[in-house]
């Protein structure tokens, strides 16, 4: 097969103008992949399944992943030369920014035809907010459908052009989107006989201290 | 026949033998109503999740529910007695379950199965699990497990059964069904935003107090 | 029949019983379970809205679909989910990576020893850790066993779906029982082995086990004969399975179908084959396929796929190596992996269970996913389903195979 670098220039002289890139893996797996601009994801996605030297037709997996808002620490380091003629003073200048989050959606593309893959293809959101719609590529590959409505459900991302996006694991009055990484669950932990740490301080704020000591089995009927 | 809440001990279990040996049977009602209502409870034929899979195996030949009476799994809750909560209850399926013992005919019993409807089990961390189908409705029996061996559950349904033959048909601890106070209808919660409304029935579950002896 | 447009079929809320009592009565079809409301004046009484589930005793665990009914065809169907939406994920990204081997276990209950192969095996992708010969060949002799045990208990509870009840999953159960011993006897629990490590797995498999599992997988020929001749020729199936429920190679291709379900379309498409993960490429096996792509055709690959599991296991048992059972250098405390990820797939007896992980480094995974066959299997369900009646997308259902520890997850 192919391998990624290929496969993206191929694109690229197919779609000039389309925003490629590729992630480098570092992990022993070496599953490198094809980030994706929005604009074009449809066309390319496409071509991708109807390319005879791929034919990735099984989009095997789609899934989505957040990626918060991250505080990034930069460290400078100039060196100032010593006008007295000493050694050189190194100075370290420390700058904070952030970098914004956005939520991606990953999709692991096999051939069953060739018996080849996998190619992995993402897109990723602006941001987290308002910026979450991408192209839906059901209408290219059918397995997208309730995976696709699984991501709008789990993580919000909203893809245009799908068929029927409503939420489908949680209930449609539900708010919220549980699988982003600053979701707070509802906090109802259950009592437990020996509360340590992170439970013992969500039952000391949920559940009121004993007027006097009561058997432990004293649970109301 | 009397009514054995006010006669006390009319007979002893050796007198009684006795006369069985002579071909006579006393009973009291109340002897023979329990025995009655403890050897045929029919369960809901409902799974929730893994823990039905080990239910189905207790119907089945090797462990033979049918020995304590319990094999005709009704697929409608109006024909059946007993509820078994096996699995894991989410929160979207919550309301459906306290739904399903709404319809049940008193006299109904509710055997929680598996770590996950006591309490949630490996779950509990989850923001759609509920923590324990005690919150929403009463259970008579609660099995531990993950999952309960078939055994276990057997073994549940025996104190079950035995916690049928100590009941009395009146006074205070009559069951419930004989009382007139009877809470029929359970609430049954409504989806919110986040949780369940309202996230407990307070009628039924109360949030435990804490009792730590050495940290006060 | 009308051709207003039907709206409001879904999202309304889920409610077993219907919210007004008066309005229910219990279909004729399916007695108890499936609630009713006839669809008012703008149908003509000629369109019907049928919520089957989440509790119907057909649907294999707390599966609802809302059907629209013509007469007794289908016109349309909406599987609705999550009633076993157990938060799997979300608790795998907040737990190590071997804390969340027991989790894996309860997403298909009945094939938990291949679930926690294919964590396994995405785990040791990601951290690029090799794996003993003998424990390789232990994942397979107990992946063939799970799915010898899967496809009987499916065999079952079709045949429960078509009307025949409680015979055919008895003698199901019967094998089931005999299988779930010898897990039990290996890992210590009949359903939930938690069985498999990073880099081997738990405990080694002792000669009288090993005896016992030959004896098994020796005498299942017998039982599959057996079950074969009280089932497979039987007129009653074959006129409810045969031509029903057709599933078109295409479709199938486009939308993800995996495992039997893909093969019965007549897709050649084995991940033991085509991946050749762990020792198959070592085994002499066949991929059978079926041309229809019909229910019976869903049932037929199930039995000989399992007739060629025996095979596999023959050979795996005569093969079988000694030697250690886990990788000296595989390390169980401390675990952390280099930042990147890994995709690993293995062919489960439902489809392609596989496993996505996210590592940055520390020791609980970013991103842990799971791709759940049966979930994705179930997108063509409708496709499948239209046409025929209610009684129909019973067993059709059925044939699909799904569970739903694994569908919500
Ligand atoms: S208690 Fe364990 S086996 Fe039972 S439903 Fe919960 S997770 Fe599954």
């Amino acid at each position: 097969m192919e391998s990624l670098e290929q496969i993206r220039d191929r694109l690229l002289s197919r779609y000039p103008g389309a925003e490629l890139s590729i992630l480098n893996n570092p992990s022993p797996s070496a599953q490198h992949s094809l980030v994706v601009g929005g604009s074009a994801a449809r066309e390319i996605a496409a071509f991708l399944r109807d390319d005879p030297a791929l034919q990735l037709d099984f989009c095997s997996n789609v899934t989505g992943v957040d990626w918060p808002d991250k505080e990034i620490v930069e460290t400078t380091r100039t060196t100032i030369p010593d006008p007295a003629g000493g050694p050189p003073k190194l100075v370290e200048q420390k700058t904070k920014r952030i970098q914004p989050g956005y939520l991606e959606v990953v999709y692991h593309l096999y051939s069953m035809a060739l018996k080849q893959g996998p190619v992995i293809i993402r897109m990723r959101t602006g941001n987290r907010t308002d910026q979450v719609t991408l192209p839906s590529l059901t209408p290219v590959w059918r397995s997208g459908e309730f995976q696709e409505r699984e991501v709008f459900d789990l993580f919000g991302v909203v893809f245009d052009g799908h068929p029927d996006l409503r939420r489908i694991l949680m209930w449609d009055e539900f708010k919220g989107h549980p699988m982003r990484k600053d979701y707070v669950e509802p906090d109802d932990y259950e009592w437990e006989p020996t509360p340590h740490d992170e439970v013992l301080a969500k039952a000391k704020a949920h559940y009121p201290a004993p007027a006097a000591p009561a058997a432990p089995g004293a649970n109301a009927k | 026949m009397t009514d054995s809440a006010n006669t006390p001990t009319p007979l002893s279990d050796a007198d009684r033998d006795e006369l069985r040996r002579q071909g006579i049977l006393l009973t009291s009602l109340e002897e023979l109503y329990n025995w009655g209502r403890s050897h045929s409870v029919w369960p809901l034929q409902f799974g929730l999740a893994c823990c039905a899979i080990e239910m189905i195996a207790a119907s089945m030949a090797r462990f033979d529910i049918a020995r304590f009476g319990s094999e005709v799994f009704r697929p409608s809750p109006r024909q059946a007695d007993l509820l078994i909560v096996s699995g894991t209850v989410t929160k979207k399926m919550a309301p459906q379950v306290v739904r399903l013992w709404n319809q049940m005919p008193e006299p109904k019993y509710c055997i929680a199965m598996g770590a996950c409807a006591i309490s949630g089990g490996p779950f509990k961390q989850g923001y759609n699990v509920l923590k324990g189908i005690d919150r929403y409705i009463p259970v008579d029996v609660y099995i531990p497990g993950c999952p309960p061996r078939p055994e276990a559950l057997l073994n549940g349904l025996m104190t079950l059964q035995e916690k049928i033959r100590g009941q009395k048909l009146t006074g205070p601890n009559a069951p419930r069904h004989l009382r007139a106070d009877d809470a029929c209808e359970y609430p049954v919660p409504e989806f919110g935003e986040t949780d369940l409304v309202p996230p407990t029935n307070p009628e039924v579950w109360q949030p435990p107090t804490i009792v730590r002896p050495d940290k006060p | 029949m009308t051709n207003s447009p039907i709206v409001a079929l879904h999202g309304t809320p889920a409610v077993a019983g219907g919210n007004a009592p008066s309005e229910i009565c219990h279909s004729p079809l399916a007695p108890g379970g499936a609630h009713v409301r006839s669809v008012r004046d703008e149908f003509h009484g000629d369109l019907l809205e049928v919520s089957m589930g989440p509790h119907h005793p057909s649907t294999h665990g707390v599966f609802r679909m809302i059907a629209t009914l013509d007469g007794e065809t289908i016109v349309k169907l909406k599987p609705v989910f999550g009633y076993l939406h157990r938060n799997h994920e979300k608790i795998g990204e907040n737990t190590t990576y071997l804390g969340s081997m027991p989790y894996t276990d309860r997403l298909d209950y009945l094939c938990s020893m291949t679930n926690n192969w294919a964590y396994a095996l995405a785990v040791e992708k990601l951290a690029g850790q090799p794996v003993p010969e003998r424990t390789e060949y232990l994942r397979v002799i107990l992946a063939e066993l799970t799915r010898l045990l899967n496809h009987t208990c499916l065999a079952g509870f079709l045949l429960q779906d078509t009307g025949a009840s409680g015979t055919p999953l008895m003698y199901a159960f019967r094998e089931r029982e005999k299988i779930l011993d010898l897990f039990e006897a290996l890992s210590g629990s009949r359903m939930m082995c938690n069985y498999q490590r990073f880099g081997g797995c738990r405990v080694d498999a002792s000669p009288e086990w090993l005896e016992a599992a030959k004896r098994l997988a020796d005498g299942y020929n017998e039982f599959l004969d057996e079950y074969e001749a009280l089932i497979t020729g039987n007129e009653i199936l074959m006129a409810r399975t045969q031509g029903v429920g057709v599933m078109p190679r295409q479709l199938a291709v486009s939308a993800g179908i995996t495992g039997p379900m893909l093969r019965a379309a007549g897709v050649d498409y084995d991940i033991r084959k085509v991946d050749g993960y762990g020792v198959y490429p070592r085994f002499n096996f066949r991929v059978p396929l079926g041309d229809h792509g019909d229910t019976y055709d869903r049932y037929m690959i199930r039995v000989l796929e399992m007739r060629e599991s025996i095979e596999i296991l023959r050979q795996a048992f005569a093969q079988l190596p000694s030697g250690p059972i886990m990788d000296p250098k595989a390390k169980i405390r401390g675990f952390k992996p280099k930042p990147g990820e890994a995709y690993g797939r293995i062919e489960g007896p439902k489809g392609e269970i596989g496993f996505y992980l996210i590592s940055d480094g520390g020791a609980n995974p970013y991103r842990y996913r799971v791709r759940p066959p049966s979930f994705i299997n179930l997108t063509v369900l409708e496709d499948m389903c239209l046409g025929h009646s209610i009684a129909d997308a019973v067993i059709i259902l059925g044939s699909i195979d799904i569970v739903l520890g694994e569908v919500d997850r």
